[in-house]
């Protein structure tokens, strides 16, 4: 009784949606209050056995649910009832709350088929058929879609346009659930398309447009069809669809192009409307592509576009060029000032879209002047665009192994410059290339230790933190390759200078290591000094130090500023010490000073390695990481302990050296000059750029299981974060035991690499850089990591590999040509021969049923017969195909066409053949009689061409094989680059 | 395809949502705030399209709301302009200057308004393709279905009326 009674109270004083939206407007008591003390009421009116009551509820419901996103699957069964409701409007309601919450997990599902035939055969009121049809065009599940098909298909030849145009579209949903409705439907659907009500065939087509661009190929057969909409219809909606069916099928068939290609132009001049112009536009330079007047034509409008005030217009312009661009680059550079001028436009999509084309039209001819241009305006535009500038100009010049670049000295310095520019958030590309650079041209080392030491030496740079990355890799450039640097010793306090302690510890390690290194380097100049000192004259030091002081009169000036040590000026800066250090090199018989002519490269370091500046800098390096052994960081803590426990092995002999002068110099050095002598060797060992596939060649070792499944390595080491750094200061880590062993080996360090870090170590590369390990035959991409090589046979190639790289770059910067292309060109070309087909078969599985579905229906005349749908039914279609054949004249135009098309195709292709025949004969009934003529004429030949097409095939299928051979051999030849 | 159409005003209130491929609520929820605060931090005289997920979002101010559609890459921009302006203008047809509506907070038709947009969305666009390019059609074909809602409604209103006589 109460019960009864609350409910009649809900009746009457049910909040409608009106007051539900005036109130959550107005908003008296707060939104989610408001909300929450709306859904109670719900809750309890939804129970209601009122149906105006529930309905009402129910719409409120929904309307909460559909601006608030709440949950609102609980009411799933009011929803069932409420469209059970005889009455229209409550109905009304039950479908909308359907259509918004069902989804395919919706349990109750089960129960509304019933409901749903009941309302879509309901023959009075179409508003009710078509209500239902909204609903299942959302909600359709595999199950619905296969017990309705038989009303979906009564539906589809209704009287009531309303009614079947709906049906219509709802074809869509039912295909891609339930694809054997392919068999019931699709003819119907087909005959649709020659309706004269135009709202019919702008559903057919809407329809077709969305099936073909999922899997063009079966739909090819409708071809003429589709071609008569083209021409003939009025309707700017339909020519739209039409225009985009055509972009998918002439990409099939060349032939349909010949045609296409005309009334696709005529459209594009007569139209006075933007969009089907536009899509006119996009259709001719996305897919009719090789007809030059059509492409002029569409040239011409893609500049009224560019040249519009219009920003839709101006972003689609530059939309469709950039579709142009691979293929017609001269339309884009006609267009160049107006390209160019957008970049500043105030859009940022219009920019991006500006930037896009400006980096299609780089070449290796004007990438200079490109670059100066886009640095500029990224200097001028907002950091963000300003990032995808700089990182568009890095993919763009490090693309195929810096292919644009020639003059290397020009990029480094670029890259330098980019690094400073103050947005710039591409510190990890900048640090790879560096790197990369530096491994793979020797030529440009020398400047990168240039750009490497301005960037180490200006303590603002570290307080930009998007920069560590480019400092680290900076650090590493300056000591791997410090025999360049002009002044070593500044490069040892730009990277001890106080601010370091800014960066993080994995960087820091680089720096200490890099100090390791330019020590040892300096260490190892000043012994080689006092060696040939028996033999050199205070005179040609004397010119040496001249020559000094006349090249850089600026870093000595740097230096002075810097230097820690006050009292070490005299002495460590050439230009003031230059009087002195050559009175006393004179004094002690030149014992101090030194021409060094042992670096043998092109840019000596002409600094005087005096024997108080090798003791300031001991005593600098000292001081400066003292502090550090008490790190908490493991990397730092060992780089600082192995620098000082050096430091602390030679530091006395040298300093007894002072005291016991040359007498005993011999003896006394011998020990700490060959710790030097033998570091210095370790550390001249050239590094080089390692190949993707470098790991395939190393050997299993006998006994060793491989695991196919990596997974358990993310357990294992997923959360650590091996900092990249320790990639390329790995080698460290060989003379730290170098040193403890005195016995550096280097060859025999390698191998007493543990090698199960070297896995863990390429387990987390190949985790971060998955992208490149598929790619890898490729061998065009390099990581900048450096995996320690435990194989002694890449050791062996390495010379080789050097040597290549030298070649390499005299051809690139002599002959200006791609020079990359020599070795790895070939094998890539033949791996993309092989990738293609396999992306071009990429439309996927899904589709598969589909597309089976509708070939067999469109091509098998009475496949609704058969009643099994795989292939039993095939064998017998074709096999009736074969004895008609001798009958009908099944070749025709597009049958051949589809023999073509079958070459794309790798699966079941004679059974697909045996169908596409079929079709051609059905077909005929309605075919355009010049179509048929044609088919006419190659009728004779037809039979032959048949068993031709199998000869055909089976070639190509052993044409297959040894090409598939021949994409994996390469993979060995080409080891490095 | 059209794969949802969202309307929300300038201050990111949603106004009418519907979806056309499948969304969890949780995605929508989220969709939704993303592509608002996307679009309106727009500038006024910007294009009308942004690119999201590998999609395409046509959107389109109206005085005081803003008509969102989503598209596939390869659709044309231009025509769901145009269908977006076919919507605003069958809605004005209902409502005289639909979009300043928003401004009013006690209109008088509030709800006809919410539902009526439903209902002719649903005549525009079905599975999410254009499905009734004449606005004199879907003119007539809401103003059916409304009239059989309303005769419903009074129906309704009348066993509400006897109630209260009875009571």
């Amino acid at each position: 009784m109460a019960s009864t009674t609350s409910s009649i109270m809900d009746t009457l004083f049910q909040r409608s949606l009106e007051d539900l939206i005036k109130g959550l407007r107005l908003q008296l008591i707060g939104e989610s209050a408001f909300i929450s003390k709306a859904l109670d009421e719900i809750r309890r009116e939804i129970k209601s056995t009122d149906p105006h009551t529930k309905s009402n509820a129910l719409q409120k419901l929904s309307y909460l649910s559909s601006l608030h996103h709440f949950d609102m699957s609980w009411a799933a069964f009011h929803v069932v009832e409420v469209m059970s409701s005889s009455r229209f409007s409550h109905k009304k309601i039950g479908y909308h709350a359907a259509s918004l919450s069902f989804s395919d997990s919706t349990p109750v599902l089960l129960l509304i088929t019933n409901q749903l035939r009941k309302d879509l055969t309901n023959p009075n009121n179409e508003f009710e058929v078509s209500l239902a049809l909204e609903c299942l065009s959302r909600i359709a599940t595999t199950d619905l879609c296969r017990d309705l098909t038989p009303e979906i298909f009564t539906l589809l030849s209704s009287t009531k346009i309303f009614v079947r145009k709906k049906a219509i579209a709802l074809v869509l949903r039912v295909f891609e659930k339930y694809p054997d409705a392919v068999k019931v439907c699709f003819k119907r659907l087909v005959e649709n398309l020659d309706s004269s009500d135009p709202h019919i065939v702008s559903a057919v087509v809407g329809v077709f447009c969305e099936l073909t661009s999922n899997d063009p190929k079966s739909y090819l057969p409708l071809a003429p069809e589709f071609y008569r909409i083209l021409v003939d219809s009025k309707n700017n909606w339909v020519l739209i669809k039409m225009l985009k069916i055509f972009a998918k099928l002439v990409l099939l068939e060349p032939r349909l192009a010949k045609r296409v290609v005309e009334p696709v132009c005529e459209h594009m001049r007569r139209t006075g409307a933007k969009s089907l112009m536009f899509e006119c536009v996009r259709t001719v330079v996305s897919s009719l592509s090789e007809y030059e007047q059509a492409v002029k034509l569409a040239v011409v409008k893609i500049r009224e576009l560019l040249l519009d005030d219009d920003p839709n217009l101006k972003y689609l312009g530059l939309n469709a060029l950039s579709i142009v661009a691979p293929k017609h680059l001269w339309a884009v550079l006609e267009n160049k000032e107006v390209v160019i001028k957008w970049l500043s436009d105030e859009d940022p999509n219009i920019k991006r879209e500006s930037l896009r084309l400006v980096m299609a039209m780089v070449s290796e001819n004007n990438v200079v002047e490109i670059c100066r241009v886009l640095v500029n305006y990224a200097l001028k535009s907002d950091p963000e665009f300003c990032n995808e500038i700089l990182g568009s100009i890095l993919s763009t010049c490090s693309r195929n192994l810096y292919e644009m670049v020639n003059d290397f000295d020009w990029y480094v310095s670029l890259l330098g410059e980019m690094s400073r520019i103050l947005p710039c958030q591409q510190g990890d590309e900048i640090e790879n290339q560096l790197i990369d650079i530096s491994m793979r041209v020797r030529d440009v080392r020398p400047e990168l230790v240039r750009v490497g030491h301005d960037l180490l030496i200006d303590p603002a740079l570290l307080s930009n933190h998007f920069l560590y990355r480019i400092l680290s890799a900076a650090a590493w450039v300056s000591g791997e390759y410090v025999e360049f640097s002009r002044n070593p010793f500044e490069l040892i306090e730009a990277l001890l200078q106080p601010r370091t302690n800014l960066l993080p510890p994995s960087i820091r390690a680089i720096y200490i290591q890099s100090t390791f290194k330019v020590l040892i380097f300096c260490l190892h100049s000043y012994l080689l000094q006092r060696e040939s000192t028996a033999s050199s004259y205070p005179d040609t030091s004397a010119l040496s130090e001249l020559a000094s002081k006349r090249e850089m009169p600026e870093s000595s000036d740097l230096a002075t500023f810097k230097a820690p040590h006050s009292e070490q000026d005299e002495v460590f800066n050439p230009r003031v010490s230059n009087q002195s250090s050559e009175e006393l090199s004179v004094g002690n018989g030149g014992d101090r000073t030194i021409s060094h002519g042992q670096t043998s490269t092109p840019v000596t370091s002409e600094n005087s390695f005096t024997y108080e500046a090798v003791v300031n800098q001991l005593n600098l390096i000292e001081l400066a990481l003292g502090p550090l052994t008490g790190s908490h960081d493991v990397e730092i803590l060992e780089r600082v302990r192995n620098l000082l426990c050096f430091i602390e092995l030679i530091k006395g002999e040298i300093l007894e050296s002072l005291v016991q002068k040359e007498e005993n110099l011999n003896s006394a050095e011998m020990k700490s000059s060959k710790i030097i002598k033998l570091m210095s060797d370790a550390f001249s060992e050239e590094l080089g750029p390692v190949s993707v596939s470098a790991q395939e060649r190393v050997p299993i070792p006998e006994g060793l299981v491989l695991k196919e499944n990596l997974n358990d390595l993310e357990m294992i080491c997923g959360d650590i974060q091996l900092p990249s750094s320790i990639s390329f200061s790995l080698v460290s880590t060989h003379y730290e035991e170098g040193v403890g062993a005195s016995l550096p080996d280097l060859q025999s360090k390698e191998e007493l690499e543990p090698p199960s870090e070297a896995t863990s170590l390429l387990a987390e590369h190949r985790k971060r850089h998955g992208l490149y390990y598929l790619t890898s035959e490729k061998n065009d991409i390099v990581a900048n990591d450096y995996p320690p090589a435990n194989d002694p046979k890449l050791h062996d190639n390495q010379n080789n590999d050097t040597e290549d790289l030298v070649k390499l770059t005299e051809q690139l910067l002599v002959s200006k040509k791609r020079p990359n292309q020599a070795k790895p060109r070939p094998v890539v070309v033949k791996l993309d021969g092989d990738v293609v087909p396999v992306s071009a078969k990429r439309p996927g599985p899904k589709d598969d049923s589909l597309s089976g579905a509708v070939q067999e229906v469109l091509l098998g005349s009475d496949t609704r017969t058969s009643t099994s749908r795989s292939n039993p039914s095939d064998k017998s279609s074709s096999k009736r195909k074969g004895k008609e054949k001798l009958i009908t004249d099944p070749s025709s135009e597009l049958n051949e066409n589809l023999g073509d098309a079958e070459k794309l195709d790798h699966e079941n292709p004679s059974s697909r053949r045996s169908k596409h025949r079929t079709h051609g004969k059905e077909r005929r009934h309605k075919s355009p009689g010049k179509i048929r003529e044609e088919r006419e004429e190659n009728g004779l030949k037809d039979k032959k061409k048949s068993s031709h097409r199998h000869a055909r095939h089976k070639t190509r299928q052993r044409a297959d094989v040894p090409l598939n051979v021949v994409s994996e051999t390469p993979v060995i030849p080409d080891f490095l680059l | 395809m059209i794969h949802f159409v969202i309307l929300n005003n300038r201050q990111g209130k949603v106004r009418l949502t519907k979806w056309y491929s499948t969304y969890s609520q949780k995605e929508r929820s989220k969709v939704i705030r993303e592509l608002t605060g996307i679009i309106l931090s727009r500038g006024p005289k910007l294009c009308n399209f942004v690119e999201w997920r590998g999609l395409k979002v046509v959107y389109k101010r109206y005085a005081g709301l803003y008509f969102s559609m989503c598209i596939d890459q390869d659709d044309n921009e231009l025509e769901t302009l145009d269908i977006i302006h076919h919507y605003v203008e069958m809605l004005d047809r209902y409502f005289l200057n639909v979009c300043e509506l928003d401004l009013i907070y006690n209109f008088h038709k509030v709800s006809l308004f919410v539902i009526l947009a439903y209902y002719i969305l649903d005549e525009l666009l079905l599975a999410g393709e254009l499905q009734e390019s004449s606005r004199r059609t879907i003119a007539r074909l809401v103003a059916a279905q409304d009239s059989l809602v309303e005769t419903a409604r009074e129906q309704a209103s009348l066993l509400g009326d006897l109630v209260k006589q009875a009571m």
